[in-house]
């Protein structure tokens, strides 16, 4: 095993404050069950689960209740047992409506025997702990949320030489795989042998910061006198450092084409989290029900870093940890440079809840409707080497097609540019809009081509 | 009432991210207020009132006039960004310490309505405005903005013109200059003890404001150094060549507007390339424009447009060093 | 003066020869159109709405010349247009109404109040991306103008946070409708007048919690009306505009408020 510090540079990034101290010496506390579950159908990248019991069915910890439907889907189980009260669409974290559970805790946590252990994992076929993998609801926990067993099976023409385990976040605030690293580092390092058992790659790669020294000594004591294939790369504290793309790049100078996969260069990122859902659900036969989020900002009386349930409430954890002192302005769900905004405390921890941040009136920025003046500091920013400037003004007039040919596709909405820009243009949301505009324009085209085609 | 409540109750909504590194336009004009304050003390202390004077005159009708024009053309009043008092500080900077008030409003009139709020204001003007305003005042009246009247401190040999205009006429009438470019000279020239306009004769105090502007992340070194460097090398080729009939690379440096152009005027954020490579290059056009523009030139000096002209290519110079995207194709 | 004379002669004379090959250039490089797509082009608004669902009215009048589309197509002409054109073609005039751009939702500021506060793209499709809109209610009019935006001729003004069309100004292009992130605005005939000013397809609590005008889908509307002239679609009642509905009574009726009489704007 080697430690080392990451060879290649990013473009761009930015140092936001990263207010860690908050929560860094905050041990994971286990929460108490909530009195209500509100488990959404989706928590993933992908097609929404479908919901499979009805009102007043028995569920027990762990048991199916949302079926994946589609190849791109993920499972959902359910995070305790007790009473299903009521199935129906709810608003998400993200603003998007979802079918949702409604689970009423029986206080017993009786967990269900759906999924047998395979403890002999190393000597077990690939497919198999595949299966178990994604028969356990896995997905990405960092925050896209990627379902990890679509993620560790790339097509045949794509050989995987190179896992790196992602225990960088970068995000300002959140420490939740920081304590994972402290307090799970063995659990962790099974984790990556097995996705490196999986995808038959020969090298490990695992990703810390140099902002954590402690987690970096944790998992090389974990790791002990494993051979030269496995590294443990420190990264500079510069955000966006957790960004798969770029932290490919800064490990192994490995560029991912624009709107390509880390597949494509022989790449499979997971974050730490996931590393540890994978090697519970492999080992002890445990679907994902929990996670650990960090639950912190200013106005909080204590912060800490929880292990909660999926579906419990944001207001049950911020109870959890001991209310609000004075006035919440903003609240997010995730950190602060790609979290989202919340208009309410009703959301639930999904697979993806990285942590939960409470912002006072004197943290908001807000955004201006005023012109850009052209510094440049966006574009020094940028770790895609995009120009947000340019690409705002082409987007505020609503020319797409000019956007479009600026690559706005290839922007990871990172938020460098919108941390950096002296007029407090919204940048990022230009982006997004951009996006999903340009994204439209593109599947009509395929489907006009394929109709072509057809005719 | 009861509305307002529920509003304060209310969370904030926005698209990430929900942090920022706290820089706004303002403090940005904030800082070059503040980097022009040693070359105006030395101003000050070489042309006495006439400075303060047109320090004053420019800064107080560019601002007076963005409000005006902004009111008229039904935009909200957007003096609070300072951005006026920079333009009105620079246009100052830009005049000879005799001219008369008057004028100086002209100029303040051109800057600000002309080249900036009939382009739609602070971030759209393709010009630099106190230039636009410099410009127009030299064109319209070339005597007052070519008298360099009240020099104090300096002795006989150099009161009618700047160094640049002495040096274009004799060079023009065939003869030798009528001084040695000695260490003495070079001393005096850095310090600031000459002819001039009344912001751009100390280098020493332009220097510093530059240094600070570099330190508060306001400029970029490119601009100056790629600047202040073409010119030297140009004029050292010509100087090499013929020592006879070409001012060596220093005086082309010291003297003239140079070193406040490129610090204070080409770096101006709006009117010059956002890339780094972009910067560059502005920097080596407006070197080589200044001394074309200087060598052969009808005009000794030659900072006001080279610059304006690097400023009308900017949109160009952006779009062919646009960067190549993370992950894109080698082409 | 001398000068003068020999400036003015070279500048004329090179004036004179540029406008000559010009006048030649026109003449010999001219792209042969049919004369009548001109004439037809002078009939047609020149909005270039897009609502005839050609790319602009040169294309859809060169679509009525070559390929001999209908010429009732031009909603913004409306039938004095389709007339013209009708006489100018030698064609029969087909029927042709008139047609305005609604919106379906009664929710301003007071009424359907908002949950948070909205910071960024004053743009409706922008604010909906964040957290899924601020208002309360997911179906209602977000009100931040985009419809009005895109209007060609500025018949949708923004009134107390909800998006209001000036009826006698719209000329039925629908593009707002294409704006819209909600799907709000519908193009009907002008000449209806009763309309049900909701889009909310939630139960009648959850509509109630959002606004004070929303339809609580008690189907009281559908009972009443005559012929199905208004079909319940879910919790939410809405009318078939392709049938006739003068009902006044619906609107005292209507426990939710929503149903409205507008004027007659044939």
């Amino acid at each position: 095993m080697k430690t080392y510090k990451a060879q290649y540079k990013i473009a761009g990034g930015v140092h936001p404050e990263y207010h860690k101290e908050l929560t860094r010496d905050k041990g994971i506390e286990i929460m108490p069950l909530p009195p209500l579950l509100h488990v959404y159908m989706s928590q993933h990248l992908g097609a929404h689960a479908k919901p499979i019991l009805k009102k007043g069915d028995k569920v027990l910890r762990g048991q199916l209740i949302g079926e994946s439907t589609g190849f791109v889907s993920a499972a959902v189980h359910a995070p305790t047992s007790g009473t299903v009260k009521n199935i129906e669409e709810t608003r998400t974290a993200a603003g998007t409506f979802t079918q949702t559970v409604e689970i009423e805790p029986d206080g017993q946590d009786q967990w269900t025997s759906s999924l047998t252990p395979i403890s002999n994992w190393e000597s077990t076929d690939s497919k198999v702990l595949l299966n178990a993998i994604a028969a356990a609801g896995i997905t990405g926990m960092g925050g896209a949320g990627f379902p990890s067993h679509v993620k560790l099976s790339p097509p045949s023409g794509k050989p995987i030489d190179t896992i790196i385990i992602n225990g960088a976040e970068c995000e300002p605030f959140l420490t939740a795989d920081y304590r994972l690293m402290l307090e799970h580092a063995a659990e962790i390092w099974e984790g990556a042998r097995i996705i490196s058992k999986i995808l038959g790659a020969k090298n490990i790669r695992i990703a810390i910061e140099d902002n954590k020294p402690e987690a970096i000594s944790a998992m090389e004591k974990a790791i002990g006198t494993a051979d030269d294939s496995v590294h443990i790369v420190i990264l500079p504290t510069e955000y966006p450092h957790g960004a798969e793309k770029q932290q490919i790049f800064a490990i192994t100078g490995r560029q991912v084409p624009s709107g390509g996969l880390p597949m494509d260069v022989g790449v499979v990122v997971q974050n730490v989290g996931t590393a540890l859902a994978i090697r519970d659900a492999v080992v002890n036969g445990h679907p994902l029900t929990e996670r650990v989020t960090t639950v912190t900002g200013l106005p909080l009386a204590q912060p800490k870093n929880v292990m909660a349930r999926i579906g419990t409430p944001y207001s049950d954890l911020i109870k959890f940890c001991g209310g609000i002192n004075g006035v919440a302005a903003k609240i997010i769900s995730g950190g602060p440079m790609m979290g989202l905004a919340q208009s309410s405390l009703d959301a639930t921890i999904t697979k993806t809840t990285s942590g939960i941040l409470v912002l006072p009136a004197k943290a908001v920025t807000f955004y201006e409707a005023m012109p850009c003046i052209s510094c440049g500091r966006c574009v020094e920013a940028c770790p895609v080497n995009l120009m947000p400037c340019d690409l705002s003004q082409m987007l505020e007039a609503e020319d797409y097609e000019a956007a479009r040919d600026c690559n706005v596709m290839d922007c990871v909405e990172c938020g460098c540019c919108a941390y950096e820009c002296p007029a407090h243009r919204p940048l990022v949301q230009y982006m997004r809009q951009g996006k999903a505009r340009v994204s439209a324009k593109i599947l009509e085209e395929k489907a006009k081509q394929a109709g072509k085609e057809k005719k | 009432m009861s509305e307002e409540t529920n509003n304060s109750q209310q969370y904030v909504v926005s698209s990430s991210p929900h942090t920022h590194s706290g820089a706004s336009v303002r403090n940005i004009m904030l800082d070059v207020i503040i980097a022009t304050i040693p070359a105006m003390l030395m101003s000050f202390w070489f042309f006495g009132f006439n400075a303060f004077r047109l320090i004053a005159v420019c800064v107080i009708s560019c601002v007076i006039i963005e409000a005006l024009c902004r009111k008229a053309m039904g935009r909200n009043v957007g003096i609070t960004d300072l951005s006026a008092v920079v333009t009105g500080i620079l246009l100052a900077f830009n005049l000879p310490p005799g001219l008369p008030s008057w004028m100086a409003v002209v100029g303040s009139f051109f800057a600000i309505v002309i080249a900036k709020q009939l382009f739609g204001g602070i971030g759209y003007n393709p010009f630099n405005p106190a230039l636009i305003g410099r410009v127009v005042l030299l064109i319209s009246f070339t005597g007052p903005m070519t008298t360099w009247s009240s020099w104090q401190a300096g002795p006989d040999m150099i009161t009618t013109a700047t160094p640049l205009g002495i040096v274009k006429m004799a060079f023009a009438a065939g003869q030798k200059v009528p001084f040695c470019f000695d260490s003495i000279m070079i001393k005096r020239f850095f310090i600031g003890d000459i002819n001039g306009c009344i912001g751009e004769v100390s280098t020493a105090a332009l220097l510093a404001g530059g240094i600070y502007l570099l330190m508060r992340r306001c400029i970029s070194w490119h601009v100056p150094v790629f600047y202040a460097g073409t010119v030297a090398v140009f004029s050292g080729i010509l100087w090499k060549i013929n020592p006879a009939l070409n001012m060596p690379p220093s005086f082309h440096i010291l003297a003239g507007g140079l070193v406040l152009g490129a610090i204070f005027m080409a770096t101006d954020m709006v009117t010059t390339p956002v890339t780094k490579k972009g910067l560059i290059i502005f920097g080596i056009g407006c070197g080589i424009l200044t001394m074309i523009i200087r060598k052969w030139g009808g005009y000794p000096e030659g900072v006001s447009f080279a610059i304006l002209l690097m400023n009308a290519v900017t949109p160009l110079i952006n779009k062919a060093t646009r960067p190549r995207v993370f992950g894109a194709k080698k082409s | 003066m001398n000068i003068i004379v020999i400036t003015l002669l070279v500048i004329g004379g090179i004036g004179l020869v540029c406008g000559i090959l010009l006048a030649l250039a026109a003449n010999f490089l001219a792209i042969k159109e049919d004369p009548r797509v001109e004439k037809l082009l002078e009939i047609l608004p020149n909005a270039n709405c897009g609502s005839c669902s050609f790319a602009g009215c040169a294309d859809y009048a060169k679509a009525i010349i070559v390929d001999g589309v209908a010429i009732n197509m031009c909603t913004p002409g409306g039938p004095d247009i389709a007339k013209r054109l009708a006489a100018f073609m030698g064609v029969e005039l087909q029927a042709m109404e008139r047609k305005v751009a609604i919106i379906l939702c009664g929710g301003d500021k007071e009424k359907a109040p908002r949950r948070s506060t909205y910071n960024g793209i004053a743009d409706c499709t922008a604010a909906n991306a964040v957290d899924g809109g601020d208002k309360i209610c997911r179906y209602g009019c977000l009100g931040y103008g985009s419809c009005s935006r895109v209007c060609p001729v500025g018949a949708i003004e923004i009134s107390n946070d909800l998006a209001v069309v000036h009826e006698d100004l719209c000329i039925g292009c629908g593009l707002c409708a294409k704006t819209c992130p909600r799907g709000l605005i519908k193009i009907i005939p002008a000449k209806r007048t009763i309309h049900v000013l909701c889009s909310s397809k939630d139960k009648g609590p959850v509509v109630k919690k959002a606004c004070k005008v929303g339809c609580i889908g008690c189907s009281i509307c559908s009972k009443l009306a005559p012929n199905e002239a208004i079909k319940m679609d879910g919790f939410l009642a809405r009318v078939d505009y392709t049938k006739d509905l003068e009902n006044i009574e619906l609107v005292e009726k209507c426990p939710g408020k929503c149903i409205i009489k507008k004027h007659d704007l044939k």
